[in-house]
């Protein structure tokens, strides 16, 4: 059967992006790009059995300036994967449903990523001594 | 009408006949997730630049090796089990679904197992 060009219903085009929506498709985002980072870990550890060398080599390709740059995205994704996988785990018991509530959540989340994420760098710069 | 009773749905668990068996699974890894993750990245912290001799007596120390296999099976497990919904909501073509199913479900399962060889490996020499 035929299906005529029938007018669709209001899609995602049409709605102004608000807090709530765009950290919604947000978690998806950062968990796929986790989801990567996982195969990024297992390559570090497994790089080690490898023998000095090859694990020399992992640590200076992630120590490197682009790998340094895909880890400060890897941190920026975990902690607001992190973050809001706890709001979402406060909703699932059924708490923090009303819309202010939402928001200050919401906003919570973006604060808990960017402080985290500084403080998590500065710790790793003062540990490697790069200060 | 409904012809069944309330028992027989509830034994069908709905239409993926698996109930919230994926959900749970999937909240149950989050939860393990959250002091697993806190512990890797103070630890990954401490070994930025460290050498093979450093990075293994930080792999074979007291607790380590044990988080260290469980933070590698929760990840994976956790990451496939959200890569199958993305995959499910978004592939209409069922064979593409079920082809990126499967290389999602077997590239958790090699690099999990491997990493966690390398682990156990990187602990008791050899």
């Amino acid at each position: 059967m035929a299906t005529r060009k029938r007018p669709l219903s209001p899609h995602l085009q049409i709605y102004s992006p608000q807090i709530t929506s765009v950290l919604s498709i947000l978690h998806r985002i950062t968990g796929v790009i986790l989801a990567f980072g996982a195969l990024l870990l297992a390559n570090w550890v497994i790089s080690a059995t490898y023998g000095a060398d090859s694990f020399a080599l992992a640590q200076d390709l992630l120590g490197s300036w682009f790998g340094r740059l895909i880890l400060f995205g890897l941190t920026l994704a975990l902690y607001f994967h992190l973050g809001n996988g706890i709001r979402h785990l406060a909703w699932d018991m059924g708490r923090g449903f009303s819309l202010p509530q939402v928001r200050t959540s919401g906003l919570f989340v973006i604060a808990f990523t960017l402080v985290m994420t500084v403080m998590t760098w500065i710790a790793a710069y003062s540990a490697a001594g790069d200060f | 009408m409904e012809m069944r009773s309330h028992l027989g749905r509830v034994r069908g668990l709905g239409s993926s006949n698996d109930g919230v068996h994926h959900w749970w699974l999937q909240r149950i890894t989050g939860v393990a997730l959250v002091p697993l993750t806190i512990w890797f990245i103070v630890s990954a912290v401490s070994l930025a630049g460290a050498d093979l001799e450093q990075f293994r007596s930080w792999v074979g120390a007291h607790a380590n090796p044990v988080l260290l296999c469980l933070l590698i099976f929760t990840m994976f497990h956790h990451g496939q089990l959200g890569l199958q919904v993305v995959i499910e909501d978004y592939v209409h073509s069922e064979t593409t679904k079920l082809l990126l199913l499967i290389v999602t479900k077997f590239t958790a399962i090699l690099f999990g197992g491997y990493s966690i060889f390398a682990v156990l490996r990187l602990t008791f020499g050899g």
